[in-house]
C-alpha cells in the first residue's frame, strides 16, 4: 500500500497530460533545432556565427504571408524559400565575399548589423503588427486526436517538415558532390581549395542553404506563432543555445539538443512558473559555455581545431 | 549727474515695459506649442504605439489645418520607446529638459508609465498616460493622468459577468508587463468580493509565441470553470488557439486590452466567443442616438480608417481622448501649462472614445465603471456581450 501511494506520488501527471507536454517540447524542439542547423552550416564553411539566422526565418514567414492572397500557398511558400535564398546569396556577396581573411570578431559584427537591418527593413516593409499564414489544413480550433491527446494538424506540419527538411540535409551532404565539396571546405579550407573547390561559392551557397531551411521553418511554424518583425530574435537566441549544446558544427548534435531543449522548456511549466520558461535556455547555454564549451555531443579535441 | 539719472531712469523704464509687456504680447501672438508623445510605436506592444502614434499625427494634422488651438499650432514630437522603460525615461527627461515640451502624451505601457511618473512630477509637465493601470494615478500625481479606463472596473466587469454565468473558480494567466501584473494584482484582490477563487495563476514571457504546455497543465485542473486572461500582447491569440486546438471548452475572458480587431482576425476561429470589457469605440452605431459619445466616436472612426485604411481601435483611442483632453484644457486655460494642469483637472462631462470623462483633485482619471461595457466575438467581429 505504502509503495503504491510512492508510485502514485511519483507520476503527478497523467499519461495525456504527459504526451501534450511531449507534442509542446518537440514543436519547439524541432523549431530550434532548425534554427541551429541553420547556424551550423554556415559555421561549418566560414566558420562564423551568423547572428541574422533568426530573421531568415522572420523574412520567409513575411514573404510567403504578403504572396499568399496572390497564389496558392505551397507556390507561395516555394516562393518565399527562393526569396529567402536571394537575399541569403545577396548578404553573403554584398557583405562577406570582398572581405579578405576578416577575423572571426568581424564577422560576427557584421552578421548582428545585418540582422539589426534585415529588422528594421522588415518594420518598414510589413510594420509592426503580427500576420500569420493560414492554418495548411482545418484552422485555429480543429486539432487531431492522437493518442488521446488533441493537436493541432499544423504541429504535425511542423514536425514532419522539418524531419523531411534534417533528412534531406544529411543526405546532400553525405551522397551529393556539391554537399561534399561544402564539407570538404568544413574540414579544411585550404585543403579544399587546392582540391579545386571554389570555397568562395560554396559559402554564398551556405548561406542560401541556411536562409532556405530558415525560411521554410518560418512558412511552417507561421500559423502556430505568428509571425512579427521581430520574431527572429528570440529564435536566434534560442536556437544559438541549441547549436552550442549539440556541439558547433554538428547537425545531428543540435537535432538531438533541440529536442531536448524543447522538452525541458515543455516539462519546466509543470514544476517551474510559465515566466521561467526563457531562463532555462539562457541559463542552459551558460552552463554549457563554461562546463562543456564543445557542446554535449561535440568532441573536445575537434572543437579546440576550430577557430572558437 | 541729472542727465545721468534720466539716462538710467528710461533704462528702467524701458526695462520694465519690457518685462511687464512682453508676456502679454507673446501670447497674444501665436505660439507653438510643443507636445512630446512616447509611444511603443515597434516592439511587443505596438498594437498599442502604432494606433496611437497615428492618432496623435492625424489629430495634430486637423487642428493645424485649423489654424491651431486657438490660433496655437501645434508641434507633435513622438518617441518610439519599444515599450522599453530605459528608453521611455531617456526620452521623458530628453522631452523636458531639452525639447521644453508642453505636456506628454503616453506612455503606451503601465510599465513604461510607473517609471516615468516621477520625472514627470518633478518636471512639473502633464503627463497624459495611454496605459491602463492604476497605480498611474492612484496615489494621484500632481501632474499625471490617464486616459485609459481603471484596470479595477475592468476586473469588476468580468467578475460580475461571470458571477451571472454562475462561475466561481477561475484560472489566471498575464503577461509580464507592467499592464499583466498590475491585472493580476488587481484579479486577486477583488476576487473575494464576487466569491470568486483563483485556483492557478502563471505568468508568461510577453513574447511568449506558444502556450500549449501550460493551457495542458491548466486544463489537467477540472476544477477551472473559466480562465482570464491580462495581457496587451499576440499572445491573447495565441492562447485562445492553444485552448481550443487542446479541446478546452471553458470560457475564455481577456482584458480590455484585447480591443483591436487585429487580435480577433490573428486568433481567428479560436477567437470566437471570447468575452471582454472595452469602451464603446467598438461598435459606436449600435449605441442610441443622442448618446454623448455616439458622434464622436463615429467622426474618430470615420477619419482614422479612410486615412489609415485600417480599422480603429481602443488603443488610439486613448491617444485621441489624451489629446483632446489637452487641447480643451488649452483652449480654456491658455497656453499655460500650470493653468493647462488646472483646468484638466476641473473639466468635467468630457465625452471621449474611452467615456465621458469628469476629473478632480483626487480622481486624475475621470472615468467610471459605466465607460466599460461587455464584448464578445461572433463572426469575426466585436459585438455586445449577452448572457
Amino acid at each position: 500500500m505504502a509503495a503504491l501511494q510512492y508510485v502514485t506520488w511519483q507520476l503527478p501527471m497523467t499519461s495525456e497530460l504527459f504526451l501534450q507536454y511531449i507534442f509542446a517540447g518537440l514543436t519547439y524542439g524541432i523549431i530550434y533545432a532548425i534554427v541551429a542547423i541553420g547556424f551550423n552550416i554556415i559555421y561549418n564553411t566560414t566558420g562564423i556565427i551568423n547572428f541574422a539566422q533568426g530573421e531568415f526565418v522572420m523574412l520567409g514567414g513575411m514573404i510567403a504571408i504578403s504572396l499568399n492572397p496572390l497564389m496558392p500557398l505551397p507556390l507561395a511558400i516555394v516562393l518565399a524559400v527562393l526569396i529567402t535564398m536571394m537575399v541569403g546569396a545577396l548578404i553573403e556577396i554584398v557583405f562577406i565575399r570582398w572581405l579578405d581573411k576578416p577575423s572571426v570578431l568581424r564577422l560576427i559584427i557584421i552578421t548582428i548589423g545585418i540582422s539589426i537591418l534585415i529588422r528594421e527593413a522588415a518594420l518598414h516593409i510589413w510594420g509592426e503588427g503580427i500576420r500569420s499564414l493560414p492554418y495548411f489544413i482545418g484552422n485555429e480550433v480543429s486539432s487531431v486526436s492522437i493518442l488521446g491527446t488533441r493537436i493541432s494538424p499544423q504541429v504535425l506540419w511542423v514536425m514532419g517538415v522539418c524531419t523531411v527538411m534534417v533528412i534531406l540535409l544529411s543526405l546532400f551532404f553525405r551522397y551529393t558532390l556539391m554537399g561534399q565539396k561544402m564539407q570538404a571546405c568544413a574540414a579544411n579550407r585550404t585543403a579544399a581549395t587546392l582540391c579545386g573547390i571554389n570555397t568562395r561559392n560554396m559559402v554564398t551557397l551556405s548561406f542560401m542553404l541556411s536562409a532556405g531551411i530558415g525560411a521554410l521553418a518560418g512558412c511552417v511554424m507561421s500559423p502556430i506563432t505568428y509571425t512579427q518583425y521581430d520574431g527572429g530574435t528570440g529564435l536566434a537566441i534560442k536556437g544559438f543555445t541549441v547549436a552550442i549544446m549539440g556541439g558547433l558544427g554538428n547537425s545531428m548534435g543540435a537535432v538531438a539538443a533541440g529536442l531536448l531543449l524543447g522538452l525541458l522548456e515543455a516539462f519546466s511549466v509543470s514544476v517551474l512558473p510559465l515566466a521561467f520558461q526563457d531562463a532555462i535556455s539562457i541559463s542552459i547555454l551558460l552552463v554549457i559555455l563554461f562546463v562543456r564549451p564543445h557542446g554535449l555531443f561535440g568532441r573536445r579535441d575537434t572543437a579546440a581545431l576550430k577557430e572558437f | 549727474m541729472k542727465k545721468l539719472l534720466g539716462k538710467s531712469l528710461t533704462i528702467v523704464a524701458v526695462l520694465l515695459a519690457a518685462v511687464s509687456f512682453l508676456p502679454p504680447a507673446a501670447t497674444a501672438k501665436a505660439e507653438t506649442i510643443k507636445i512630446g508623445a512616447i509611444l511603443a510605436v515597434t516592439g511587443p506592444a505596438s498594437f498599442l504605439g502604432g494606433p496611437e502614434a497615428r492618432t496623435l499625427e492625424m489629430l495634430v494634422e486637423e487642428v493645424n489645418a485649423k489654424g491651431g488651438i486657438d490660433g496655437n499650432k501645434v508641434e507633435l514630437i513622438i518617441k518610439d520607446s519599444g515599450a522599453s522603460p530605459e528608453k521611455a525615461i531617456s526620452f521623458a527627461k530628453q522631452l523636458i529638459e531639452e525639447e521644453k515640451v508642453f505636456a506628454i502624451i503616453g506612455p503606451s505601457t503601465s510599465g513604461e508609465t510607473m517609471k516615468i511618473k516621477n520625472i514627470a512630477e518633478e518636471g512639473k509637465t502633464i503627463l497624459l498616460s495611454c496605459a491602463a493601470a492604476q497605480v498611474i494615478v492612484n496615489p494621484v500625481a500632481k501632474y499625471v493622468f490617464k486616459t485609459p479606463q481603471k484596470d479595477s472596473d475592468a476586473v469588476r466587469k468580468i467578475y460580475g459577468a461571470m458571477k451571472d454565468k454562475g462561475i466561481s473558480k477561475i484560472a489566471v494567466l498575464a503577461g509580464n508587463t507592467g499592464f499583466g501584473k498590475a491585472g493580476k494584482g488587481q484579479l486577486t484582490e477583488i476576487a473575494p468580493e464576487y466569491g470568486i477563487e483563483i485556483v492557478e495563476a502563471e505568468v508568461y514571457d510577453s513574447k511568449a509565441t506558444d502556450l500549449s504546455a501550460v493551457v495542458s497543465k491548466l486544463m489537467a485542473n477540472k476544477a477551472i470553470e473559466a480562465v482570464v486572461n491580462w495581457s496587451i500582447v499576440p499572445a491573447q491569440g495565441i492562447l485562445a488557439k492553444n485552448m481550443r486546438q487542446a479541446g478546452w471548452e471553458v470560457p475564455l475572458y481577456q482584458s480590455h486590452g484585447f480591443g483591436n480587431i487585429k487580435y480577433v482576425k490573428a486568433g481567428g476561429a479560436a477567437a470566437e466567443g471570447i468575452i471582454f470589457p472595452a469602451g464603446r469605440l467598438l461598435a459606436p452605431e449600435l449605441l442610441e442616438d443622442g448618446h454623448p459619445q455616439k458622434a464622436l466616436l463615429i467622426e474618430y472612426t470615420k477619419a482614422y480608417e479612410s486615412k489609415y485604411n485600417e480599422p480603429v481601435s481602443t488603443f488610439g483611442g486613448h491617444a485621441y481622448d489624451a489629446f483632446k483632453i489637452l487641447s480643451a484644457a488649452i483652449s480654456k486655460a491658455g497656453p499655460d501649462p500650470e493653468k493647462a494642469r488646472d483646468a484638466i483637472e476641473n473639466l468635467k462631462n468630457f465625452p471621449g472614445t474611452g467615456g465621458i470623462f469628469s476629473f478632480s483633485p483626487e480622481d486624475h482619471n475621470g472615468l467610471d465603471i459605466d465607460a466599460f461595457a461587455m464584448w464578445t466575438v461572433k463572426d469575426g467581429q466585436f459585438v455586445p456581450y449577452k448572457q
